[in-house]
């Protein structure tokens, strides 16, 4: 017993500290915060194994380009062909729910390697703008629209979750880049 | 910057998000050690560099991630078109033809210019002085 609460103690002095935790930002018009950890997966998966899949995941995985199906807290990016980004911001990790799935696919948790960021307010899409080369008008970019792309030098997934917010999703070894480069952009955006 | 329609996405997008990945239709042998040191040479290193069309292999890096094929006009870099990978090569004569877009990428002065450039610059020079 003695043994295990010393165990314990020793845990605790590790804590995890997410990279960019608590960072935020904010200009007119523009709110820009390191958003907390979540559970996410990179899964591939042929299209016969989609709909086993959609089933254990609880939400339908998108099959049209630049698209995201959302449920609860739980979202899933369409990036290509064959390949989504599904993140969950509760406390169910998609890659358990994946594990019982018989059909042919590759569930990799990545909840580690990215960090993500939202961009909100008037100024949002300008702020994205200020290193993305998308059209990010709402025509060609609706709510709820996805895709892999570049802000500036490193490569991000972007998410827009509404009209004038965005998730931007980065690798945690780009994280200290992709948020200085979004502040600068925030300014920017601002004036 | 350019767009470069990607087949998978079926979209537009900035060029930033590709990356080219050289010429397109190289055969490989299937039998890489029965052929000759100059068929290899051929297949490995002799290239079109065609000054004109170009069928070339592009990949979606920062977007879908999928190789692609493409035909551009090296002159212009405009592409006459985008296909899936192991889709059969389209067949040119169906596609618009990309001169007027070469013509365009000129500057006005030189536009349907009946001259050699040599005299162009001379004419030039005697209206300047
Ligand atoms: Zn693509």
């Amino acid at each position: 017993m003695a043994k295990a609460s010393q165990s314990a103690t020793v845990q605790s002095s590790a804590l995890r500290r997410p990279a960019e935790a608590g960072r935020a930002f904010s200009a007119r018009g523009v709110e820009l915060v390191a958003l907390p950890p979540a559970h996410r997966i990179s899964l591939r998966a042929p299209a016969g194994s989609v709909a086993e899949l959609s089933k254990a995941l609880g939400l339908t995985l998108p099959q049209k380009p630049k698209t995201s199906a959302s449920k609860g807290t739980r979202t899933a990016l369409w990036l290509g062909p064959d390949e989504w980004l599904v993140f969950d911001d509760g406390a169910k990790d998609p890659l358990n729910d994946c594990a019982g799935v018989a059909a042919l696919h590759s569930a990799v948790g990545i909840s580690h390697r990215n960090i993500a960021a939202s961009v909100t307010g008037p100024g949002a899409a300008r702020t994205v703008n200020a290193g993305c080369p998308q059209d990010l008008s709402l025509a060609l970019f609706p709510v709820g629209g996805c895709s892999r792309t570049i802000l500036g030098k490193a490569e991000i997934v972007l998410l827009r979750t509404g009209d004038e917010a965005f998730r931007v999703e980065c690798w945690r070894s780009f994280s200290d880049y992709v948020l200085t480069f979004l502040t600068e952009g925030a300014r920017d955006a601002a004036v | 910057m350019l767009l470069i329609r990607c087949p998978y996405c079926e979209e537009d997008r900035p060029e930033l998000e590709f990356r080219n990945a050289g010429e397109a239709h190289i055969a490989r042998s299937a039998n890489m050690a029965a052929i000759s040191d100059d068929e290899f040479e051929k297949f490995f290193f002799i290239r079109t560099n065609p000054k004109g069309v170009i069928f070339e292999r592009w990949r979606h890096v920062h977007g879908c991630g999928r190789f692609f094929n493409g035909a551009r006009d090296t002159v212009t870099d405009r592409f006459l078109t985008v296909y899936k990978a192991g889709e059969p090569k389209p067949d040119l004569s169906t596609l618009a033809s990309s001169a007027p877009a070469a013509y365009a990428n000129r500057p006005p002065d030189q536009l349907n210019a009946k001259k050699t450039a040599a005299k162009r610059t001379a004419t030039k020079k005697k209206g300047e002085a």
